[in-house]
């Protein structure tokens, strides 16, 4: 049976709100590990998962994996509920623009060990 | 004709998904832009609607699977240490060879002044483009999830579309560098 659209727009907030802030979070934890990875040789070398990629590796594995686990966990603590966008909104712009910061080379490389 | 393993995985990330991506986002632009229930009928909502859902998504997977490539198979190959110390293996060379990795090249300015392309253009393509596959997630997520009622809703859609313009906005830098940098010091 096909959900009325009327059903589905009084669909809760929580589960989309979950993977919006999460996105953000992922960003965030890229750009902060990208700038980590510049400003430590001890994290740089912990980042090398493998010698091939280097600690490229460790990075992307490292935001990408934050971004699963923060949806996972956002959306189980927010499932079946309405969530007000405008704090999420405002968390996810913030998070956004500091994780595309920190991936931006002329700013991380100012951290250079 | 033909392409060496590495030509062929380069053009699978850049030019097959890389590419794809990137002209499919005009395709969902138009979708979104125009999903408005005044300007469709219940029968092109229902139409317009499964379209959405299976675009975007395959926008994502598509997403995940250029960076998962580039990143994985054809970095590794960029980043290869061959030309020794004081890049002696990239003298006198025009383009990368077997003595010198593209990044070698890049960084030895054999030819030009190259040195930037790696420590800026690639630095950041190679971090940036991450952020691609996460926004492009959560645009199809939210796309799925609603569904017809984005039709309904002026602040859904359009924050189906800030998400999807941004995905687009970073695979685009990643893409320009990645082409410029393919052009200047090709994987081979």
């Amino acid at each position: 049976m096909s959900m009325t659209v009327q059903e589905e727009i009084q669909k809760p907030s929580g589960p989309a709100a979950a993977v919006v802030l999460a996105s953000g979070i992922g960003t965030f934890v890229l750009g902060l590990v990208t700038t980590l990875n510049e400003a430590s040789s001890g994290v740089n070398d912990f980042l090398r998962f493998t010698d091939d990629v280097g600690p490229l590796s460790g990075k992307t594995i490292i935001a990408t994996a934050a971004f699963f686990v923060a949806w996972a966990i956002l959306g189980y603590l927010w499932r079946g509920r309405e969530v007000a966008w405008r704090p999420v909104l405002i968390a996810t712009v913030v998070l956004l623009a500091l994780g595309f910061l920190g991936t931006f080379p002329t700013f991380f490389e100012a951290f250079a060990d | 004709m033909e392409l060496t393993n590495r030509e062929f995985w380069t053009f699978v990330h850049g030019m097959v998904l890389g590419s794809m991506f990137l002209l499919a986002f005009t395709g969902g632009l138009a979708g979104l832009y125009s999903l408005r229930p005044e300007w469709l009928t219940s029968e092109g909502l229902r139409e317009r609607m499964t379209r959405l859902r299976w675009g975007i998504s395959a926008m994502a997977v598509i997403a995940w699977a250029t960076v998962l490539t580039g990143t994985w198979i054809v970095y590794p190959w960029y980043r290869e240490s061959l030309a020794g110390e004081e890049s002696a293996g990239c003298e006198g060379l025009q383009a990368p060879s077997e003595t010198c990795s593209p990044r070698d090249f890049l960084l030895s300015n054999v030819s030009g002044d190259t040195e930037s392309w790696h420590t800026f253009g690639m630095e950041w393509k190679e971090h940036v483009a991450w952020i691609a596959p996460m926004l492009a997630t959560a645009a199809a997520f939210v796309t799925v999830y609603y569904g017809r009622s984005l039709a309904q809703s002026p602040f859904l859609r359009r924050l189906v579309l800030w998400l999807f313009a941004g995905a687009f906005v970073v695979a685009g830098i990643a893409g320009l560098f990645g082409a410029l940098i393919t052009k200047t010091a090709p994987i081979t």
